[in-house]
C-alpha cells in the first residue's frame, strides 16, 4: 500500500507542468553554479600546486555545490510537502484515503516515500555533473559519496517537517510558508549561535550535513536526521487520528 | 453534532438518509465510512467493529462523499485502477473490476480522458465507479446526484437501485423523488437527531391516503424543531 501511495504522488507530480517546470530552473541553477565552482578551480589551480595538501578539484567543486543544493531545497522542498496533505484536503480528495482500508502508517510513508524519490530523481544530476570531470581527472567518490547520502538525509527530514505542516491546516500556502518558516528558523538559530559549542546548532539540520559535506560520516548526525524524521512522521500520523476524531 | 441515532442496513437494501441542509446527513456516513470517529457508541459493518478493526471493516465499504474524490491530473482509467488497488484487489483482477464498473456506470467511451476534462455529470459517475469498484457489500453515496441534468439524474437512480439489489445502499439525499424512486426504507435527520425510520411507503401515507410525502417530511422537522 505504501508503494501505491508513493507512486500515485510520483505520478501526480509527473504529469504537471508546474513540475517540469521547477525540475528546468533547478537544473539551470545547479549547472550555473558547477560552471562557476569549475571556472574558480581553473583560476586557481596554478596557486593551489604551490600549496602543501591543496584540496582537490573534486573538494573545491562538490563541498559548495552540495551546499547551496541544501539551502535550495530548504525553499523548495516546503513547495512540494504543501500538496500532500493539505491540498488533498482541500480539493476533498483525502476521504479516498480515510475511507479505504489503510493506516495513518501506510497513508504518511505513502506520501513520505513518493515525495522523496521524486527529490532523489531531481537531486540525481548533481553526483552526474561531477563525474563528467571523470574522463579529465581523478575525482574523490568518497566525498561524492558522503555530501548524496547527507543531502539525501536531509531532504527526508525537509519531506518529514514539511508533511507534518501539511497535515496541520487545508490551506497549502499557509502548510508551505508554514514549512519555510520552521526551516529558516532552525537555519537561523544555527547562525545566530554565538559560540562554536552552543547546543542551539544541533537543532539545525543543515549543521548536521555540514560533515557529510566535509566529507565525514558521523553516526551523530545520522541519528539526528533519523530521530528528526521518525518524530515528525509519527506527528504526521497523530494529527490524521486527531482529524478523524475531531473533525 | 449528531446524537442518539441508531441505523441499521439489511443486505440487498437501500436505505435514504433524508435531511434538511445541515441536518446531519453527511457527518453520519463520514462517521459510518470511517472518515471521522464517533465519541461514543458503535458501527459494525458486516460484523467487524470499523472503531476498533477499521481496516478489515473498511474494506466492505465504498464511499462516495458529496465531493467526489477525484485526482483531477490522473485519466479515468488510471483513478480508478488506483481506487481498486487501495481498497485492496490485487493487480492480476484490477483491469477486470475497472472494466466492470466502467460498464455500470457508463464510463467505456472516456477511460483515457483526463478527469479534470469531463463534465460534472461524468466527474460524479467516475466518483461512483470508484466507490463500487471493488464489489463492497455496503455502498455509501452523499448526494450522488447532485448536480447532474435529468437524464443523468435518471441513469443514477436506476444504477442505484440495480446495485441495490446485490449491495446495500445508503444514500442520503435532500430531495424527496429521490427516497420515492430508489429507496427501500428511510430515516429523516432533523438537526442531528433521527425523526423518522420507515419505509417509504409508510412515509408517504396519512390519514389512509397516499402521496403524501412532502406534507409529511415537512410536518415531522417542524414537529421536532417545536419540540426542542
Amino acid at each position: 500500500m505504501i508503494r501505491l501511495i508513493a507512486m500515485r504522488e510520483l505520478r501526480s507530480l509527473l504529469v504537471i507542468p508546474s513540475t517540469w517546470f521547477v525540475f528546468a530552473v533547478l537544473q539551470f541553477i545547479f549547472a550555473w553554479f558547477f560552471l562557476n565552482a569549475l571556472e574558480s578551480f581553473l583560476d586557481f589551480q596554478p596557486q593551489m600546486t604551490q600549496i602543501a595538501n591543496a584540496p582537490g578539484v573534486t573538494h573545491v567543486i562538490t563541498a559548495p555545490l552540495f551546499n547551496m543544493a541544501a539551502l535550495l531545497l530548504m525553499m523548495l522542498v516546503p513547495m512540494f510537502t504543501m500538496r500532500l496533505i493539505a491540498e488533498e484536503r482541500r480539493n476533498q480528495t483525502f476521504a479516498l484515503l480515510l475511507s479505504s482500508p489503510l493506516s495513518s502508517l501506510n497513508i504518511v510513508l505513502g506520501k513520505f516515500v513518493g515525495l522523496l524519490l521524486f527529490l532523489i530523481l531531481l537531486m540525481s544530476t548533481l553526483p552526474l555533473m561531477l563525474y563528467t570531470l571523470a574522463p579529465g581527472t581523478q575525482l574523490d567518490h568518497g566525498l561524492i559519496f558522503s555530501n548524496c547520502l547527507g543531502l539525501i538525509l536531509l531532504t527526508t527530514t525537509y519531506v518529514s517537517l514539511g508533511l507534518y505542516i501539511s497535515a496541520l491546516t487545508t490551506q497549502p500556502v499557509i502548510a508551505a510558508i508554514g514549512a519555510m518558516a520552521v526551516l529558516v528558523g532552525l537555519w537561523l538559530v544555527d547562525l545566530g549561535a554565538s559560540t562554536p559549542d552552543s547546543p542551539w546548532h544541533h537543532v539545525s539540520p543543515l549543521h548536521h550535513f555540514q560533515s557529510f559535506n566535509n566529507g565525514l560520516l558521523d553516526s551523530r548526525d545520522i541519528i539526528f536526521f533519523f530521530v528528526f524524521s521518525t518524530i515528525f512522521l509519527l506527528l504526521a500520523m497523530r494529527r490524521i487520528d486527531n482529524n478523524r476524531r475531531y473533525g | 453534532m449528531i446524537r442518539d441515532i441508531s441505523l441499521e442496513l439489511k443486505r440487498g437494501e437501500v436505505l435514504g438518509l433524508l435531511g434538511h441542509n445541515g441536518a446531519g446527513k453527511s457527518t453520519t456516513l463520514q462517521l459510518l465510512t470511517g472518515c471521522l470517529h464517533p465519541d461514543s457508541g458503535e458501527i459494525s459493518v458486516c460484523g467487524v467493529d470499523l472503531v476498533h478493526q477499521p481496516i478489515t471493516a473498511k474494506a466492505h465499504i465504498g464511499y462516495l462523499p458529496e465531493i467526489p474524490p477525484l485526482y483531477r491530473e490522473l485519466n479515468v482509467n488510471e483513478y480508478l485502477k488506483y481506487a481498486a488497488r487501495l481498497r485492496g484487489i490485487d493487480s492480476a483482477s484490477v483491469n477486470a473490476a475497472l472494466a466492470l464498473a466502467k460498464q455500470r456506470c457508463g464510463l467505456n467511451g472516456v477511460g483515457k480522458k483526463n478527469i479534470s476534462i469531463l463534465s460534472k455529470g461524468y466527474q460524479q459517475r467516475v466518483g461512483i465507479a470508484q466507490a463500487i469498484i471493488h464489489q463492497p457489500d455496503v455502498i455509501v453515496l452523499d448526494e450522488p446526484t447532485v448536480g447532474l441534468d435529468p437524464a443523468q439524474i435518471r441513469d443514477v437512480r436506476s444504477l442505484i437501485r440495480e446495485l441495490g439489489d446485490s449491495h446495500s445502499v445508503i444514500l442520503s439525499t435532500h430531495l424527496l423523488s429521490e427516497v420515492e424512486s430508489v429507496c427501500d426504507r428511510v430515516e429523516i435527520l432533523h438537526t442531528g437527531e433521527l425523526v423518522f425510520s420507515g419505509t417509504t411507503a409508510e412515509l408517504d401515507v396519512r390519514d389512509g391516503k397516499t402521496g403524501n410525502l412532502e406534507e409529511n417530511f415537512i410536518r415531522l422537522t417542524e414537529q421536532h424543531e417545536e419540540s426542542i
